[in-house]
């Protein structure tokens, strides 16, 4: 073996050592690297999770109902394929928060409701001009949360 | 490839490359601002606040390059002492670090109106902050060790190891529920990004690369000046050697 087939395995060797190491970390991590439990997460969990948890989800359309005259509280409901989630809010939403789009929102679980003291607005894969939007929904071609 | 092994050979080319490159940069960075500022559409949700996409997407493609470089560069000079393969490798870390701070400071000025927060520990975000500090490790470790011959091989090292991270970076927003949205251009069944706003982002992508290859040529050459500088200070203070011999 030459020296120059030597450093090559050494470095094949390290990268690979590296590699291995880093998939089972993560692979161990798993649920934990996740950033949000979805609604149907949330279902399957034996225990109620203790303490700030974060849910994701899409707005559930006509769920959104502001207290009267406020437009710093709100409830709605989070939903995924199988399971949904009530959530309420106090404080100031972002500026993609509507019925429909993905959202986070990190609170504490009770009852079955998530008391939540942030919400963060998740924007997809899709970029596309208004006009664009308009049409293809207009042609019924695609409906806002799919890809095009 | 060979041709370059000589870096007198290197530097001609150089000197002859660097303005044409910077010029190319500057002229389609113009085109590209132009058209990612007044001659694109707002985004149906985003509205105007798309336009920071154009400077960050292209810097993040740019942060994830300089490391392939980097790591492509140590592989080969360190097994096969490629002589320039480690002054690539050493001059390409600080433009590295500097796309990834700019992908990372766009990318919380984007995400404060967007999501609602400036930072957010999800799988993308916490990962190209790693990158940011691997290279800050990578650049620390260059001059930390005076021998630079020494240095280059634990550099060379460290940087292949912390390679692992690029394809977590990459694949991130798959493998895991990330605030962070999926891959809109190198995905799977094509872009879903409107032509109107893929062209200016792909204009400023070439932009970014064609900027990337003319400070790596400048930074090449401080780097083998700095070389040399160094070599005449060492035959300088011990001359009277040769003359004994």
């Amino acid at each position: 073996m030459t020296k120059r087939e030597k450093r090559l395995l050494l470095v094949a060797a390290v990268v690979g050592v590296a590699a291995v190491a880093a998939a089972l970390v993560l692979t161990a991590l798993n649920s934990a690297v996740a950033y949000f439990y979805t609604p149907s997460d949330l279902q399957k969990l034996e225990k109620t999770p203790v303490g700030l948890i974060r849910l994701g989800g899409l707005v559930a359309p006509g769920s959104v109902k502001f207290a009267e005259g406020r437009e710093t509280e709100v409830n709605f409901v989070i939903k995924d394929e199988f399971a949904e989630t009530a959530v309420s809010y106090k404080g100031v939403l972002p500026d993609l928060f509507r019925e429909g789009q993905g959202v986070i929102v990190q609170g504490k679980l009770e009852n079955g409701r998530v008391l939540a003291s942030e919400v963060l607005a998740k924007h997809d894969e899709n970029y596309m001009p208004k006009e664009v939007a308009d049409a293809l929904k207009e042609q019924g071609r695609w409906k806002e949360g799919e890809t095009p | 490839m060979h041709n370059l092994a000589n870096p007198q050979r290197f530097e001609k080319l150089a000197i002859r490359l660097t303005p044409l490159l910077s010029i190319a940069a500057g002229v389609t960075a113009l085109f590209g601002l132009y058209y990612a500022l007044f001659n694109s559409p707002a985004d149906y949700q985003q509205g105007e606040s798309v336009r920071i996409m154009y400077v960050h997407v292209p810097a993040a493609w740019m942060a994830l390059m300089c490391y392939s470089t980097m790591a492509i560069a140590s592989g080969v000079g360190f097994i096969w002492k490629h002589p320039l393969a480690d002054v690539t490798a050493k001059s390409t870390a600080p433009i590295g670090a500097a796309f990834t701070f700019l992908a990372l400071v766009t990318g919380s000025i984007w995400g404060k109106p967007m999501w609602g927060t400036w930072w957010a520990w999800d799988a993308r975000l916490t990962s190209v902050l790693i990158l940011f500090f691997l290279y800050l490790g990578y650049i620390a470790l260059w001059s930390a060790i005076d021998d630079k011959t020494r240095a280059a091989k634990v550099a060379a090292i460290a940087c292949l190891v912390g390679f692992i991270n690029i394809p977590i970076i990459k694949f991130s927003v798959d493998w895991w529920n990330s605030l962070h949205q999926p891959a809109s251009v190198l995905r799977g069944g094509g872009p879903t990004i409107h032509q109107s706003m893929l062209t200016p982002l792909l204009l400023m992508g070439i932009a970014y690369g064609l900027t990337f290859a003319a400070l790596l040529l400048i930074s090449m050459r401080a780097e083998l000046a700095e070389r040399r500088i160094a070599r005449l200070e060492q035959s300088a203070r011990a001359p009277s050697k040769a003359m004994i011999l």
